[in-house]
């Protein structure tokens, strides 16, 4: 079990893009992790408010969410995207880091089922929540 | 009556041209992943150009979903926003010198973006257009198709709701 949750640290943690965005794995085990992202200027989709692209809160969804599946105690290795949707809340603050927590809640021989919420310093109010089915792999 | 004499192809290129790449530079994102634009008269093709660091699955290896979803949603607004400021290019009422100063209309909001992943990404370009289902004043829906090798393999595709720009002064 610990073997399972270390590999898929060490999978999340050598993923170039995500590097690329500065995402930190914060916490991870048992079918769910929890990601953060900084703040960063390059990352801007709307240039009159500064607030972060949609497309980088996806990035850090879909990483997280498969993150989440590849921790499940039922997960025998690596996963991928079949479907991932995203609902919009608000735009983040901009200068706030986001942070994303995702639960693998259900998982069979081949679909893992996700469920994600991002928000920034204000945890009260989500600036985004995800759904999406993953495929289960027997390697990575 | 006479029709007008058509504006010499330079003048129209030139025009629609520094209309796109203002609206383009303007964004940090788009050129973060380095996405650019074909343009054909007001059709947009988006180009992902590949670099190793969109990398999600280094041992296949392939390109991660979230860039994949990102291109898809940078293609949806940017496509979106070209077609509602398309006529005010074309009339003057926008001016591509401001637009380049900052001078731009407010973007369309996302609601919602949801993704079908059907191929995984391969490590090299890959192209995607939009086609606008429904744009209304309010709300607009986008469908957004995208493919590496062969157009009608496509390796992903999105539908996504987007909040149009509320004009202020509506109502005083």
């Amino acid at each position: 079990m610990a073997d399972k949750t270390d590999l898929a640290r060490q999978f999340i943690q050598a993923i170039p893009h995500a590097k690329e965005l500065g995402m930190v794995l914060e916490e991870i085990g048992d079918g769910t992790a929890c990601i953060s992202m900084p703040y960063d200027e390059k990352l801007i989709g709307d240039p009159q408010s500064g607030v972060i692209a949609g497309g980088a809160v996806s990035a850090l969804m879909d990483t997280c969410c498969g993150a989440a599946v590849m921790c499940h105690p039922d997960a025998p290795g690596g996963t991928a995207t079949i479907d991932l949707r995203i609902d919009y809340m608000r735009g983040a603050t901009p200068g706030q880091s986001i942070t994303t927590r995702a639960t693998c809640h259900h998982i069979t021989r081949s679909v893992a089922f996700v469920r994600a919420v991002a928000s920034d310093d204000d945890t009260d109010r989500p600036v985004a929540t995800a759904a999406g089915a993953f495929t289960v792999e027997s390697g990575f | 009556m006479k029709r007008p004499r058509p504006e010499p192809i330079q003048v129209v290129k030139q025009r629609r041209d520094a209309a796109l790449n203002a609206l383009l530079d303007s964004v940090p994102y788009i050129r973060f992943l380095n996405v650019s634009f074909d343009r054909r008269g007001d059709e947009l093709t988006a180009q992902l150009n590949f670099n190793d660091k969109h990398i999600g699955n280094p041992f296949l290896p392939a390109i991660h979903g979230g860039v994949t979803a990102a291109f898809l949603e940078i293609t949806a607004t940017v496509s979106l926003n070209w077609s509602q400021i398309w006529g005010s290019i074309e009339s003057g009422a926008l001016d591509p010198e401001d637009m380049a100063k900052g001078i731009l209309p407010r973007q369309p909001k996302t609601i919602d973006f949801s993704v079908d992943y059907l191929r995984s990404g391969l490590p090299r370009d890959a192209y995607a257009r939009a086609t606008i289902s429904r744009a209304g004043r309010r709300y607009a829906s986008v469908h957004v198709e995208a493919w590496q090798d062969h157009k009608d393999k496509l390796f992903a595709q999105a539908t996504g709701h987007f909040l149009m720009p509320q004009e202020k002064a509506a109502k005083s």
